[in-house]
């Protein structure tokens, strides 16, 4: 089981050895990076490289980490007791299991892919310190203990919006991924869009990580804004020329929705746009 | 070797762990890094540093620990030289005669076959001289010295093709805690603000109330539900805008972002040096849209926690006197305006951008002390702290 990146996700060197690292030694990876990375995206890819089920749990502020093991519905049973239900003798019928209870039965070894840790509250991570670590969990109303057969491949992404515990992150592997620089950006994009003609490309890119430096932007674009970009300028069937024409009276790139998402970022770019245009009349 | 790594880790301040090291060591042990440096830069890398601000000083401690650890390059620009030979000392003045006699060593290849002699031959750390590998030398190998034709060896800078290491490059360089400071710990220190009560939509299942009335209801379900908890402070935010609070635009851009996210009522208003008769919500309309005082204090009950955010750094005539203000004329004094807002807001507190050992030098921030009943507080992290404290009394 070996990860090499896939014909569909470009993963550098770092991000191939950390999640072999982290598929060798049974440890959950917790990736990092700017939005729009792929992220998310790695584990959908790691699954299908290792030919693996991929198990999703979508973390929210209100998650709980109960809930990925398993939940006692209480009220149903309650129901069922008053209208006399046969179901209600076997407290089994009431427990709903959870993505980690799913995730340590599964008969082939498992994906897991906890998305987004940091939405959830700031306990969340160290509620769950013992059932990553051992892989395993007690159900107090059947006493019985769910014990994975085989350890999944965890991973757990994270915006950043909540620092996590010590104790959860000496659990983990850990890598933050790079905002990937033009070569890999490149590969990127020829994964993503076979057929693109180079000079489009190279025009777009030099595009893309000019508003990149631009200081003082409230959301840089990521990746995932750049592909976007590249799939519209190919629908409008955009020729490089006109990605090329610097003149100032065109600072602002055509069909800069699908990069700035932010009106202060337009507003930003209008006014250097204006800016430039003044230099060039003085 | 590894053992040393560790401990030069901890002490550059990256937090590791027994354990961590027990995993790097298990790592190899299942032959993760396939034998090759990167690999094992890659795998200790992301087993050993669990937070991107760490990773510049891992690379630092990396490069220091493995240096002149690379494999050579196929061309053989790098060549495995001890690294006491290099140490880094002053570079050498040449004449110009000294110069022409080394460029008559002869071109690149022949340079590269007595590179190969000459490592041959040598044995101890040199340094000076124009024949050994060392430092501050005229010989062609080794650096800091001076040779047009010279190899460079051992030096972060201008190394030769593929032969750059990816821990020398710091590419994490900006992303270091002590570089950059997010609105993280801002957040954490507005958590001290939470008032948790049950108000609105009953959505949870109140399992004690549920089983007395369902007791009482002789055995016969009867389920009662609960709002959810939710924080319920209410804040008011007042911000300082322009002129002298220019200088602390980015810290005020912070502290406003945290709050926003962290509370779900949240009012901002904006004024000018001294709070007056008007406020105002837009900046750039600021004498179109205003919003009278008066009007504030009537629409927000007095549950409400007011924060101000301002230097207090002006004229005392300005707070003082009717007729103060730099902008208008106030038929009022500014601290009128401040009396009304502490008779009516119980918890209030002023943050200053202002280092707090400058506040004795300003009159008019003594002033705004007096007003605020010293409940001004620094606009730093611990300051924040003691203001949401002294908010949550």
């Amino acid at each position: 089981m070996k990860f090499t990146g896939t014909d569909s996700y470009v993963a550098s060197d770092d991000l191939r050895v950390a999640v072999n690292a982290a598929i060798s030694l049974q440890r959950p990876l917790l990736i990092k990076g700017e939005p729009g990375t792929g992220k998310t995206v790695l584990a959908h890819e790691v699954s299908k490289a290792i030919g693996a089920p991929l198990i999703e749990w979508h973390i929210k502020s209100t998650t709980k980490a109960q809930q990925g093991l398993y939940e006692y519905d209480a009220v149903s049973r309650l129901r069922d007791s008053q209208l006399g239900d046969e179901r209600v003798k076997d407290i089994k019928n009431y427990i709903k299991r959870g993505k980690l209870w799913d995730a340590f039965t599964s008969a082939e070894r498992p994906v897991l892919l906890i998305d987004e840790i940091d939405k959830a509250d700031i306990e969340f991570p160290n509620d769950l310190l013992l059932e990553l670590d051992r892989m395993e969990f007690y159900v107090y109303e059947t006493q019985e203990v769910v014990k994975a057969a085989q350890r999944p491949v965890v991973m757990i992404t994270s915006n950043n919006e909540k620092e996590l515990p010590d104790a959860f992150l000496r659990r983990c592997f850990f890598h933050y991924i790079r905002f990937p620089d033009r070569e890999i950006m490149t590969q990127i994009v020829d994964v993503h869009f076979p057929g693109l003609q180079r000079n489009l490309l190279r025009e777009a890119l030099n595009i893309f990580y000019d508003i990149r430096e631009v200081p003082g932007l409230k959301k840089k674009p990521s990746t995932s804004e750049l592909l976007d970009w590249l799939k519209l300028l190919m629908v409008e069937d955009m020729s490089p020329e006109s990605l090329r024409s610097k003149d100032s009276k065109q600072l602002i790139p055509p069909l800069h929705g699908a990069l700035l998402k932010n009106e202060q970022d337009v507003h930003l770019f209008e006014r250097l746009a204006f800016m430039a245009r003044r230099e060039q009349r003085q | 070797m590894f053992v040393n790594f560790f401990l030069e880790l901890r002490q550059a301040k990256v937090p590791v762990s027994i354990k961590e090291y027990l995993a790097l060591m298990e790592a190899m042990d299942k032959g993760v890094a396939d034998y090759s440096v990167d690999d094992f830069y890659y795998l200790s890398r992301s087993v050993l540093v669990k937070d991107e601000r760490n990773l510049d000083k891992f690379d630092r401690v990396f490069g220091h620990i493995f240096k002149g650890l690379e494999a050579p390059a196929g061309e053989g620009t790098t060549a495995e030289i001890p690294e006491e030979w290099l140490r880094k000392l002053a570079e050498k003045l040449l004449t110009e005669e000294e110069k022409k006699q080394i460029e008559a060593l002869g071109g690149w290849e022949k340079l590269m076959e007595t590179l190969k002699k000459r490592l041959e031959e040598q044995q101890k750390r040199h340094q000076g001289g124009s024949k050994w590998i060392g430092t501050a030398g005229t010989s062609p190998f080794g650096a800091y010295g001076y040779n047009p034709e010279g190899v460079r060896i051992g030096q972060d800078k201008n190394r030769e093709g593929r032969a750059v290491k990816v821990w020398d490059k710091r590419e994490y360089k900006n992303l270091d805690d002590t570089v950059e400071i997010g609105t993280r710990n801002i957040k954490i220190a507005l958590r001290r603000l939470r008032k948790f009560a049950r108000e609105g939509a009953e959505v949870e299942l109140d399992m004690p109330d549920t089983i007395r009335s369902t007791a009482r209801n002789a055995g016969y379900l009867d389920i009662k539900m609960i709002p959810e908890r939710r924080n319920k402070v209410k804040l008011l935010l007042l911000f300082d805008i322009g002129g002298s609070m220019d200088a602390h635009i980015r810290v005020c851009e912070e502290l406003f972002s945290a709050a926003r996210t962290e509370f779900k009522h949240l009012e901002f208003f904006y004024f000018h040096n001294c709070l007056y008769e008007k406020l105002w919500k837009d900046n750039r309309r600021r004498h179109v849209d205003t919003f009278s005082t008066a009007q504030l204090l009537h629409t927000y009950p007095p549950d409400y926690k007011v924060i101000f955010v301002g230097d207090a750094s002006m004229s005392p005539y300005e707070i003082a006197y009717p007729g103060g203000s730099v902008e208008h004329w106030n038929e009022e004094a500014g601290q009128v305006w401040m009396q009304r807002m502490a008779d009516t807001y119980r918890s209030m507190v002023w943050l200053n951008p202002v280092p707090e050992r400058h506040w004795s030098y300003t009159p008019s921030i003594q002033l705004l002390q007096q007003l605020t009943s010293s409940r001004m507080f620094p606009l730093t992290l611990g300051g924040l702290d003691s203001a949401m404290r002294e908010l949550n009394k």
